[in-house]
């Protein structure tokens, strides 16, 4: 990217002044390295969403950021209702409330390594994954709804999970003002045969360990010890939230001109949030954020029941599931005062500072867990939302590595067997039913999720706690 | 992941974006035609008929849990229709590596470039 183009605030904030119609600058959070390489559609699509009606403050990109569909993908716009402030569908994406899940095991290394090759056959027979599996629960018309109305709630009191696993979803597990009725019948068709499924692409589920802490202090509020075995699953709201983002999309820029909007880039398409349309879509997009979580509250119970199967000793309890594609109301401080936005986060985590009443209460004086997912292989890491957070991004933080490298030229450089082989040979098991899936999504296919998190960390988004690094890994 | 297609007519376009669609999941040599279903959509514009024919795709693909390779598209104004040939999807053979989430407006583009049409956008997976 061309750093002439931005005004460096700080060393990890860079600015892009209004200009033409933009309503706001736009702000990037990066490292000059992470700058220098970034794609440079990310200045011409956070430019884009800064142009969109009733946006607050600013656009903001995280730096994992990289070139989405309209929005770039590491986005965060937050919106006020009272002064034309719009939702947008492309502004969440296809993927609604895919996000990240960790469960503590109460193990440690030594205790999983005998039985390491079990865990990743059981593992890989029994969570459905990649294009074409279906999960073992069938939803009828009524079920499904309850299921879009109860999220991870619904999931519970059927038997996927205990009560306590809920106090460690955002919103409780279950995200109010979900209107099943918005959510056509082709996306409910495409989701009845896949709940508790993980999906494909750079979706997965892997045994972790944890390498290195960062804030003891924290890590021990988490309930995180070095050598710990996690385990994090990473998926979203499945074909579900896919139709609806396909089914909003559509609807929003056929009628944008109605509203007077006119869009930069038809990626963008929104409606304001006092609208029909931007009314229909928040039920039903909520309706989605409750799919997703639901789905891996299910995934949560049958690795459960895979590791009491293999290593009965363990005791998988939730450390935190986090967001990364949605819109949600929040109270935020503006120009010293309280205002109700719609912030939405595209490829961004909701980072939470200390005390902060939505974070779980017995987390509270640590700040929210914020789950950053790297590349198959490398490494994950837990972060915590900070108090400075707030002011700099509406309190969001990055959410990965992000791509350095396209799916194709990914395939022309790797095997996926020599991938799966490289990896074995270092502890690392991977499982898959797609070797092409696995080249793919090689390690090196991403960008260097340690040099994201320390600009994170940096930039004051978030607070590093540990790095985990990954023992097995099921991929979609 | 992006996808473009180039016919000789309009309607060729679509169905080679179509066949490229196929290939970002798997070898379009390993799909069999043995089965085909009808597609219908209607949208003001089309680069947005061209977006609403591959979600149609995309939405087959998922709850038929199937694979397409031949295409037959007729454009008639704003409407389409389309016959789709393929298989169910078989994890064995097919060795899917990526589900299409849907596909976007971005580098949307539906146009008449010298001699042949192109249409095109961008996938996701």
């Amino acid at each position: 990217m061309d750093l002439t183009l931005f005004t460096r605030r700080s060393e990890f904030e860079w600015e892009i002044p209004m200009q033409g119609a933009m309503r706001v600058p736009a702000v990037i959070y990066a490292s000059e390295a992470l700058m220098r390489e970034m794609d440079s559609k990310v200045h011409e699509q956070a430019v884009n969403v800064a142009k969109l009606p009733g946006i607050v403050k600013a656009s903001y990109a995280m730096p994992d950021a990289h070139w989405g569909y309209g929005f770039p993908i590491g986005g965060v716009a937050a919106f006020d209702p009272d002064e034309g402030g719009v939702v947008s569908a492309g502004g969440v994406g296809f993927d609604i409330s895919c996000g990240v899940r960790c469960l503590r095991t109460g193990l440690t290394r030594p205790d999983i390594m005998r039985d390491q090759n079990l865990l990743a056959e059981a593992l890989y027979t029994r969570i459905p994954a990649g294009m074409g599996s279906t999960g073992l629960i069938h939803l009828n018309a009524d079920e499904m709804d309850a299921m879009l109305t109860g999220g991870a709630k619904w999931a519970v009191d059927g038997g996927w999970g205990v009560p306590e696993d809920l106090e460690r979803v955002e919103e409780h597990g279950q995200m109010l003002g979900a209107k099943p009725a918005n959510v056509s019948e082709h996306a409910k068709k495409r989701q009845r045969d896949e709940m508790g499924t993980l999906g494909s692409g750079n979706h997965y589920l892997e045994v972790q360990e944890v390498t290195t802490l960062f804030d003891e202090r924290i890590a021990r509020i988490f309930g995180l010890k070095q050598g710990d075995v996690v385990v994090m699953i990473h998926c979203g709201s499945r074909g579900l939230g896919h139709q609806i983002g396909t089914d909003f999309l559509k609807r929003m820029a056929v009628a944008a001109g109605q509203y007077g909007i006119t869009l930069p880039d038809r990626e963008l398409a929104c409606a304001p949030i006092h609208s029909d349309l931007g009314k229909e879509y928040l039920g039903a997009m909520r309706a989605a954020i409750n799919c997703a979580l639901a789905n891996r509250q299910i995934l949560t119970h049958l690795v459960r029941k895979v590791f009491a199967d293999i290593l009965p000793s363990a005791q998988l309890s939730l450390l935190y599931d986090v967001s990364h594609n949605t819109c949600k109301v929040e109270e935020h401080r503006v120009n010293g005062g309280s205002r109700k936005l719609y912030v939405h986060r595209k490829g961004a985590t909701r980072a939470f500072g200390p005390g902060h009443p939505d974070v779980p209460e017995a987390l509270r004086e640590a700040g929210q867990p914020v789950l950053i997912g790297g590349s198959m292989g490398t490494g994950s890491y837990v972060l915590a939302g900070t108090a400075e957070s707030e002011a700099l991004a509406f309190s969001s933080a990055c959410h990965g590595a992000g791509r350095a490298m396209s799916r194709h030229q990914a395939l022309r450089t790797w095997k996926g067997r020599q991938v799966v082989d490289e990896l074995a040979a270092r502890g690392i098991l991977i499982r898959s039913p797609s070797m092409r899936g696995v080249a793919e999504e090689a390690p090196n296919a991403y960008k260097d999720v340690t040099a994201v998190v320390d600009a994170a960390a940096a930039a004051g988004l978030a607070r590093k706690v540990a790095r985990v690094e990954p023992l097995v890994c099921i991929k979609g | 992941m992006g996808i473009r297609g180039f016919g000789a007519t309009e309607a060729e376009a679509f169905e080679q974006a179509a066949l490229a669609m196929t290939a970002v999941v798997t070898d379009i040599e390993a799909v069999v035609a043995r089965e085909v279903i009808t597609i219908e959509c209607e949208s003001p514009d089309h680069e947005l008929l061209f977006a609403d024919w591959l979600n149609s795709l995309i939405y087959e693909m998922s709850t038929r849990k199937m694979l397409f390779r031949r295409f037959s598209v007729r454009l008639e104004g704003a409407r389409l229709h389309a016959q789709a040939w393929g298989e169910r999807v078989d994890p064995v053979r097919h060795h899917p590596a990526v589900e299409i989430k849907g596909a976007t407006y971005t580098e949307l583009r539906v146009a008449r470039e010298r001699e042949q049409w192109v249409a095109q956008t961008v996938v996701d997976v």
